[in-house]
């Protein structure tokens, strides 16, 4: 382009084509990178059921800790003197599955060495909070159900779901 | 009257621009003019033949890279990224398939070992000041393929299947749900609104926790994208290390080698019609 080209046109021709040409490299690569970045999160995503009974209340002798649900639903039934709970077995620290040591009644993490104690209040190791509770209640038919998809951190199991009062003379 | 070449000169005339002769052009030659060996210098400096210097630490972290693209090719053909069959085909391999232990095994050890070298290789590096100019760029650029290897190694981590594997895994994408702005669980996610199921970990996972998708993501992360990406740099980084002057030198060497030259550019652009 010569000196008296570019005093009278701002933009020549090369440039607009040249400012078009790298609009449309630069637009459809990251119109391209933001699709694929989309297209990693699902419209529908695929979560597991979070419903399941739980049995009867006769199935758990008050004072002990069951984990027969924890292969299938993750799930710890406790049974203390006046009350009933399903402890989520999801460790706050980095999300491992605690174990229960009947012998020294903790809950134990094997990945970091978290401990919880029976009511999931941590008491050793890196974890930060107590487990979380998953919803438990009873039908009429005298039905135990469980809800992992609802969970409850510390400050709120004093609320209905968080645990299963237990009338005294039952304990 | 002129012979006409026979056949057989002139397939062996197409492939192959030079004879081989013992001289020292035809030993150049053999270098410059093979695509597979011209990664090397046609001459080297005598300090590049002190091993001790640079302990080889960043040619034995490639050739680790080698091995587990070649043993892990081999793995591909009878591992399936799927929770149903991951950990019987991974023991399928090791007991049923003929040889298969011992590629599995070179693929595990190859991995361990490159993370190990790279580190070294980087640690040499720093220890002998070869990122100072006009190596910085190519530092940056090893920054990038040490993270590469990490990432290699983690995605691989979770390809067994067994129980160190999702676990590590578990631990390992809920650091991930930590990352600030991008981590629901982070500082500043209130700020960004990511949420459990659109922030980092949920991009890893595929999914609420590891399971079938996360090995499919690790797996495609493992076999296509980290590895094609760790090549192309890898392709930079030598080239890098040859137009910086070639292998690195104790300081004193490395002058002496370049009687009355001026040593490789590091700022600026060269002039027009320069090399």
């Amino acid at each position: 382009m010569t000196d008296s080209q570019n005093r009278h046109h701002l933009w020549g021709r090369r440039d607009v084509l040249t400012a078009i040409g790298w609009t449309a490299v630069v637009g459809s690569l990251l119109a391209g990178t933001s699709a694929f970045g989309r297209l990693l999160f699902r419209r529908a995503p695929v979560e597991p059921p979070t419903l399941f009974r739980a049995g009867r209340l006769a199935d758990y002798a008050p004072g002990t800790v069951s984990d027969r649900f924890l292969k299938t639903w993750r799930v710890f039934i406790v049974h203390e003197k006046d009350s009933l709970y399903a402890i989520f077995g999801k460790c706050t620290h980095l999300g491992c599955t605690p174990r229960w040591y009947s012998r020294e009644s903790k809950f134990k993490c094997p990945c970091h060495g978290s401990g919880f104690d029976t009511a999931g209040v941590n008491f050793e190791g890196p974890a930060p909070k107590p487990l979380e509770r998953a919803r438990i209640w009873l039908d009429d038919t005298g039905e135990l159900w469980v809800d992992v998809g609802q969970r409850y951190e510390r400050d709120r199991w004093s609320q209905p779901g968080a645990a299963l009062r237990l009338p005294k003379e039952r304990a | 009257m002129t012979q006409r070449p026979s056949l057989w000169s002139q397939i062996y005339k197409s492939v192959f621009r030079h004879r081989f002769d013992d001289t020292p052009r035809n030993r150049l030659l053999q270098i410059t003019s093979n695509v597979f060996l011209h990664l090397h210098p046609a001459t080297i400096r005598r300090h590049g033949l002190r091993l001790r210097y640079t302990w080889g630490m960043g040619g034995l972290s490639f050739l680790m890279f080698l091995v587990t693209v070649v043993t892990g090719v081999i793995l591909m053909f009878y591992y399936r990224p799927t929770a149903a069959h991951a950990y019987i085909d991974m023991k399928n391999l090791q007991h049923e398939i003929p040889f298969g232990m011992i590629q599995r095994n070179m693929h595990r050890w190859g991995a361990h070992a490159m993370v190990i070298l790279v580190w070294f290789h980087m640690l040499r590096v720093f220890l002998s000041g070869s990122y100072k100019p006009p190596r910085e760029f190519n530092w940056g650029v090893g920054v990038v393929l040490l993270t590469l290897t990490m990432l290699l190694s983690f995605t691989g981590y979770l390809l067994p299947w067994d129980q160190l594997a999702r676990w590590a895994i578990t631990v390992g994408t809920n650091m991930a749900a930590a990352t600030p702005f991008v981590g629901h669980q982070g500082p500043g996610a209130g700020l960004t609104g990511v949420t459990e199921r659109n922030d980092l970990r949920a991009l890893l996972l595929g999914g609420p926790q590891v399971g079938d998708p996360a090995i499919l993501r690790f797996y495609v992360l493992h076999c296509i994208f980290l590895p094609i990406i760790a090549a192309v740099l890898m392709i930079v980084h030598f080239w890098r290390v040859r137009k910086d002057g070639g292998i690195s030198g104790p300081a004193h060497a490395e002058a002496a080698s370049r009687p009355g030259r001026a040593p490789p550019r590091s700022h600026g652009f060269a002039p027009k019609g320069g090399g």
